[in-house]
């Protein structure tokens, strides 16, 4: 026993040392020289202002914009601090009447839209910071962002297009329209 | 299943299956101790840590020496990660200003690092400073998992030694897996992640200004930060604004690496891999996802290696393939399907043009139901226990698939080293029943199974379904494992079962409803991991230490041969009976009967 007492002390210290202080710090001096932007947070920058970040979703709830998926992260929505999903269960009567009444927001956002709404839109993420819905979330709003805006639903389409990824590589994922850029690219066309 | 899903699965498999020879030949090149590259480079670093450390890596250690080095350093590691958790607010790094980590808490933490298990009862970035993250965590990622690959190496010594009373140097195996295999893996993949756009910094959390302010309703709390409570008994809530977005950052990418590498599976932020700092991208998801089995698949052919029979390794990764590839399926259908409670009230979760649909409540869209599903199965297969989407809020058999792989034992692919020394004790066993069949001594890779092999064999999968079945019980019977409960019914049921079968296997994935931060969850759920871990990796050696003390025997006309796809299906046929005649009766209790009940 006393015998493996030294090595055992001096081989963690060691370890932490290389992997605890210089594996992390060389990852991130790899990071900052090869990836920077990517290294930081890809974040979005619009007149020398932080506005958001490519990978983080922000949470929209006026007419005029595209909404984001629900987020269940406290004490509010996208909270990009403290990261968190509903863990509701299936059959949870809390998860059918939290859906249920997103349900009835986005139908009283857009009164005379009976369709059924895409699942993505009333269903919370993961990480409560998804920043994507799916191309058929996005077509979902075109007509009540178009009547908001006062703009044509076909120019809208043609918007909601430029802003939706393929899978990557032709397979993996899904495809998806990045809200933020979405919403960013509204506004600025004014 | 969509054709997409299918192919997904295709190329993950492919991918691993094309990486398995080329890593495992280098992996046994590095434990037999021949030139495998990157020796010029590493050797001198490799010498001084064991002059430092003042060991000979040439001196021979018997099974109770490996075993008592093993547990020196491990507990050394768990002492330290617990104080540097409770101490981390009067040290530097720690830009958020988190406090100290309570003492229940730290314990959990550091059992489940050291342990390989790295169950998540903590916050990532609400409660642990950069600097806990990356002396604590990430050290902790990479030696517990060299730990594991070191008794592996151990056991296959034994099988191969003849009539020997030593398996190696635990702190040369421990070094070379280390320094020659996780840490290169981990520094490609962490650089690979970052491209993706998984964050790298120091730098304190960011502001950032939102495009649309919004409302919220805030919680209203008193002087001491109780929740006051209106007429009704219920939280009361005042209008907020948001205009504002603290986005938490920090140096992620070094740590994701290996902790999907060394199936540790922590994660740095406290939605783990679904974050999207974590994982950005399907591309980053992927190689994530590969990265969580790809040691153990390559350690099949490492063993297969270093036995002299490359077949022996074939066969026990071709079991694990397919037990894996029987319930991926299960899985992706029981997701897609989504939830016909949902499809009631005017929800659309078919496959069509512009959405993948499913079962999405808890999954990332770019994701989607392919990547979070196969995910849920690798992860839970490897004893990884990261995840890319929230399981608790997975159907009923869509839940089923992880926690079922869990209840194998981690052997289906399992930890890095442990589940391959495992699914070793697996073969064993199937020998042995085999044995029994045509009334002959048993017989594996020319050594004769005999009683006290079994007594270590049977102590293997004994232990895991008390500890399991066990503290699932005391949980379910008393108040304080009940009041953790989130969701009611069936479903609550499996979130206690599903804590501790992750615990008691070192997975660290979660029903994360449950709130399994309290003193009851953290104590309990720590002692099931220190068990599950050490009872079983202190027999392996004690199996190992008395396999090399034998002769190796020729091989004879009753000798069943290890490598022919019969001894594949005889595996399979061992791993499943015992997990299935354990663990039915309980999940019979929880997913089975919620899947009747919601699908009426």
């Amino acid at each position: 026993m006393k015998e493996h007492l030294r090595p055992a002390l001096t081989m963690l210290l060691l370890m932490t040392v290389l992997t605890g202080v210089v594996y992390p710090l060389t990852v991130t001096g790899l990071a900052q020289l090869f990836f920077q932007e990517q290294a930081n947070g890809s974040v979005i920058v619009r007149e020398d202002k932080v506005i958001g970040s490519n990978l983080i979703g922000q949470y929209f709830d006026k007419p005029e914009y595209f909404w984001t998926r629900p987020s269940a992260t406290t004490p509010f929505p996208y909270n990009a601090a403290a990261s968190g999903g509903s863990n509701l269960g299936p059959a949870n009567p809390v998860l059918i009447e939290a859906v249920k009444a997103r349900v009835i927001a986005l139908r009283a956002a857009d009164p005379g839209n009976d369709v059924a709404i895409p699942v993505d839109l009333v269903t919370s993420s993961g990480s409560g910071l998804d920043p994507h819905i799916s191309p058929a979330a996005a077509f979902y709003q075109l007509r009540r962002v178009a009547r908001a805006r006062g703009i044509e639903e076909s120019v809208l389409r043609d918007l909601v297009a430029q802003h939706t990824q393929g899978r990557q590589l032709g397979v993996l994922g899904e495809p998806r329209v990045h809200v933020l850029l979405l919403n960013l690219a509204l506004d600025e066309r004014r | 299943m969509t054709t997409n899903a299918i192919l997904q699965v295709i190329v993950f498999f492919a991918a691993l299956l094309a990486l398995v020879k080329p890593l495992g030949w280098y992996m046994a090149r590095v434990y037999e101790g021949k030139p495998c590259g990157l020796d010029p480079l590493l050797g001198p670093l490799e010498r001084a840590m064991y002059r430092l450390c003042g060991v000979r890596p040439t001196d021979e250690m018997d099974w109770k020496h490996y075993g008592v080095a093993m547990l020196c350093f491990n507990a050394a590691g768990l002492f330290f990660l617990y104080g540097l958790q409770r101490l981390q607010s009067l040290l530097p790094l720690n830009p958020a200003n988190l406090g100290g980590v309570v003492p229940d808490l730290a314990f959990n933490t550091a059992v489940s690092f050291a342990t390989n298990t790295n169950w998540q009862a903590y916050g990532g970035e609400t409660t642990l400073s950069y600097l806990t993250q990356m002396l604590g965590l990430t050290v902790q990622n990479f030696v517990s998992a060299a730990t594991g690959m070191a008794v592996l190496v151990a056991l296959i010594r034994g099988l191969n030694r003849s009539t020997s009373t030593t398996l190696g140097n635990f702190w040369s195996d421990l070094v070379r897996s280390t320094l020659y295999i996780l840490l290169p893996l981990a520094l490609l993949l962490s650089v690979l992640l970052v491209s993706q756009g998984v964050v790298q910094t120091l730098d304190s959390y960011r502001t950032v200004t939102l495009l649309q302010p919004a409302g919220y309703d805030k919680t209203v709390t008193d002087a001491t930060g109780q929740t006051v409570l209106d007429e009704q008994g219920k939280p009361k809530t005042e209008p907020a604004a948001i205009i504002e977005q603290i986005i938490a950052v920090g140096p992620a990418a070094s740590q994701i690496a290996i902790k999907e590498l060394g199936t540790n599976g922590g994660g740095f932020f406290n939605t783990n891999s679904a974050h999207p700092f974590e994982n950005p991208t399907p591309l980053s998801n992927f190689l994530e996802a590969l990265a969580i089995v790809l040691i153990p698949a390559a350690f099949c052919y490492t063993f297969g290696k270093m036995v002299g029979d490359t077949r022996q390794g074939w066969v026990i990764l071709a079991a694990m393939t397919i037990l894996l590839l029987c319930f991926i399926p299960i899985g992706l259908w029981a997701e897609q399907s989504g939830n016909p409670l949902l499809s009631d009230i005017g929800v659309d979760q078919q496959f069509e043009a512009g959405q993948a649909g499913g079962n999405m409540e808890g999954k990332e869209l770019r994701f989607g139901i392919a990547q979070s599903s196969l995910w849920s199965a690798v992860t839970t297969a490897a004893s990884n226990g990261s995840v890319n989407s929230m399981h608790d809020s997975y159907t009923p058999l869509g839940g089923l698939v992880p926690l079922f792989l869990m209840q194998f034992g981690e052997v289906v692919f399992g930890g890095v080293g442990s589940g391959l020394y495992g699914m070793i004790v697996f073969a064993i066993i199937a020998v042995f029943v085999s044995g029994l069949m045509v009334g002959r001594t048993p017989e594996y890779l020319g050594k004769k199974i005999e009683p006290y092999e079994m007594k270590m064999a049977a102590l293997l999968i004994l232990i895991m379904p008390i500890v399991v079945l066990g503290l699932t019980a005391l949980a379910i019977s008393t108040e304080n494992g009940r009041s953790a409960i989130l969701n009611p019914g069936p479903h609550g049921f499996s979130e206690v079962l599903y804590v501790y079968t992750s615990q008691g296997n070192n997975n660290g994935s979660a029903f994360a409803g449950l709130n399994a931060n309290t003193p009851f969850y953290n104590l309990t759920g720590g002692i099931a991991m220190l068990i599950s871990r050490f009872w079983l990796a202190i027999p392996i050696l004690a199996l190992a230490g008395s396999l090399a003390r034998k002769k190796l025997v020729p091989i004879g006309p009753g000798t069943l041969p290890t490598h022919t796809p019969l001894f594949v299906v005889l595996l399979i046929g061992v791993v499943v009976m015992v997990g299935a005649l354990t663990f039915l009766p309980a999940l019979a209790l929880g997913p089975i009967v919620e899947q009747l009940m919601m699908r009426g």
